[in-house]
């Protein structure tokens, strides 16, 4: 399976089973465009047969191109030269070369994952990651939550140290001989609930020297009750941080208001400018949510630039339809073009030494996930389980007061193991809209969460998001295509 | 005239063997919280 598309003036063919990238010129993405579609073996054999050669002949011969594949009226007698001046030596030599790729595994790799799925699903997974909700309650109103300004479908309620100190518990004893065990501090806002969340990284100090674990400790916040203590705690204690703010101050203030209404936008940008410079531009993210009401998001991205942060984060905002921010199928097409703008932008900066990393962009060609781990998902209701202010578990922070979805508590562990079950099932190989889709070994298959919202189960996928995941993996990859240019 | 250039030495299948250790980040804790971004990690054993 191979994905051919042009960006940024790139001809890029993504090996999808191999997960190789190559550029090519005009002439290499016509041929193999044609030997995708009438070449279906695939194999060295057929790609060898005097036959194949001979159909290239023809069809180049005749006018082919990828845009008009059934040929224009054949030019100047049987002498193959089209425009771009190629003639039958280049195809042979394109052909030479599809041939030897194809012989590496680099192009129209097979899938042998299918049958690797059962290893993968049916292995010992541990408990790695806790998402603790330090806090159902919030100091923002911000209109898109998905937690409901903090409450979560629920009421009020912070965290006590006795039910965070037994979920860490949890979280050491499930964790088998996993080294690396990661805990976000999440709401709401947990800063609401800050002494907390620094007894409870006291207690994981002390317990990781007992039982041999690192506690990779991260913080997601608005910002609002920042200061320098905190800014001094999270230096030293924190892995990661994420700083909430969506951008233009009359994009962040129109969505991320005070229960009062006021923009938040002026109290919080220089605490988190002051928070990144501090952590030497690294280690956080500032993260936005993008909705329809700024579709233009790419100046919310350069407006991040502009106040000086280095690790950026701007997401689609999930909504209902009927959600007047909700991003709908209509937008996409001025959502690819905002993308595409995004990412030449991008290029531009890095050749001129004032490079930023753009999250959804950021792609590891070389030294990226596993295959086991791109066919098991994100990990939520398996690896990754989310834990309320009184102790229950959910498969993540996004199933949070979905009673379906509770899986136990931290007192008595998972109760209901069937639930992990479904989760640890779910892969591209069980989601039919994944099978064809050249982006599955990049996303996964998708937010479970986000499936479960639109189609009420979590085999499925998120349409739209799905869209934008493809635009965003041609992009990044066209990024890497134009930086690897002398 | 090269007509390809190939970006990337590693291919998918040669992690097939030897990866799966599972000590790689977990990709909603990174900065998405609300999408799957799985490919953008990175494998630990290369850090």
């Amino acid at each position: 399976m191979i994905h051919l598309y042009q960006n940024n003036g790139y001809n890029i063919v993504l090996d999808v089973n191999s997960g190789s990238v190559h550029v090519v010129d005009e002439l290499a993405y016509d041929v193999i465009g044609f030997l995708e579609k009438d070449n279906p073996l695939h194999a060295v054999e057929s790609l060898r047969d005097e036959g194949t050669k001979a159909k290239l002949f023809a069809a180049f011969e005749d006018g082919y191109t990828l845009t008009n594949p059934k040929g224009s009226p054949a030019p100047q007698g049987h002498e193959l030269r089209n425009a771009l001046g190629y003639t039958r030596e280049d195809v042979c030599d394109v052909l030479e070369a599809v041939i030897e790729l194809t012989k590496e595994g680099r192009l129209f790799a097979r899938d042998v994952y299918e049958d690797f799925i059962d290893v993968v699903k049916q292995r010992k997974t541990v408990v790695k990651a806790l998402c603790l909700h330090i806090a159902h309650d919030c100091n923002l109103a911000c209109k898109y939550c998905f937690a409901e300004e903090g409450e979560y479908h629920g009421r009020r309620a912070l965290m006590s140290f006795e039910v965070g100190r037994k979920a860490l518990d949890f979280l050491i004893a499930n964790s088998g001989s996993r080294r690396n065990l990661e805990v976000d501090f999440f709401g709401g806002e947990p800063l609401m609930n800050w002494q907390v969340v620094k007894d409870l990284v006291a207690y994981g100090r002390e317990q990781e020297k007992l039982h041999d674990k690192h506690f990779r400790f991260t913080l997601t916040t608005n910002g609002v009750l920042l200061d320098e203590e905190v800014q001094e705690f999270v230096n030293k204690e924190m892995d990661n941080v994420v700083l909430s703010l969506d951008g233009r101050k009359e994009v962040n203030d129109r969505m991320r208001p005070f229960r009062n209404g006021k923009g938040s936008y002026d109290l919080i940008v220089p605490k988190f400018q002051r928070l990144a410079e501090s952590r030497g531009q690294q280690k956080y993210y500032i993260r936005g949510t993008f909705t329809r009401q700024n579709l233009d998001f790419a100046k919310d991205v350069m407006h991040f630039v502009d106040l000086g942060f280095k690790q950026i984060s701007i997401e689609p905002v999930v909504g209902e339809d009927s959600d007047p921010y909700a991003i709908r199928e209509c937008d996409l097409p001025d959502i690819f073009r905002e993308y595409d703008v995004l990412a030449k932008t991008m290029v531009e900066r890095e050749r001129a030494g004032k490079g930023f990393t753009f999250f959804h962009f950021m792609i590891d060609l070389e030294g990226g996930p596993c295959v086991s781990k791109r066919l098991s998902g994100c990990g939520s209701g398996t690896e990754y389980l989310a834990v309320t202010p009184w102790g229950d578990l959910y498969p993540c922070h996004q199933f949070v007061g979905q009673e379906e979805f509770l899986m136990g508590n931290v007192d008595a562990g998972i109760t209901k193991p069937e639930i992990a079950d479904e989760f640890r099932s779910c892969s591209v190989y069980s989601k039919e809209k994944c099978r064809n889709c050249f982006a599955k070994f990049y996303c996964s298959g998708g937010c479970m969460a986000n499936s479960y919202k639109f189609h009420q189960t979590i085999h499925d996928t998120y349409d739209v998001s799905c869209e934008m995941e493809r635009k965003r993996v041609e992009c990044a990859i066209m990024i890497k295509a134009a930086l690897a240019e002398a | 005239m090269k007509h390809i250039k190939t970006l990337n030495t590693q291919t998918l299948n040669n992690t097939v063997k030897k990866g799966g250790c599972g000590e790689c980040q977990t990709s909603c804790q990174s900065a998405c919280k609300t999408s799957c971004t799985v490919g953008n990690q990175t494998c630990e054993q290369k850090k």
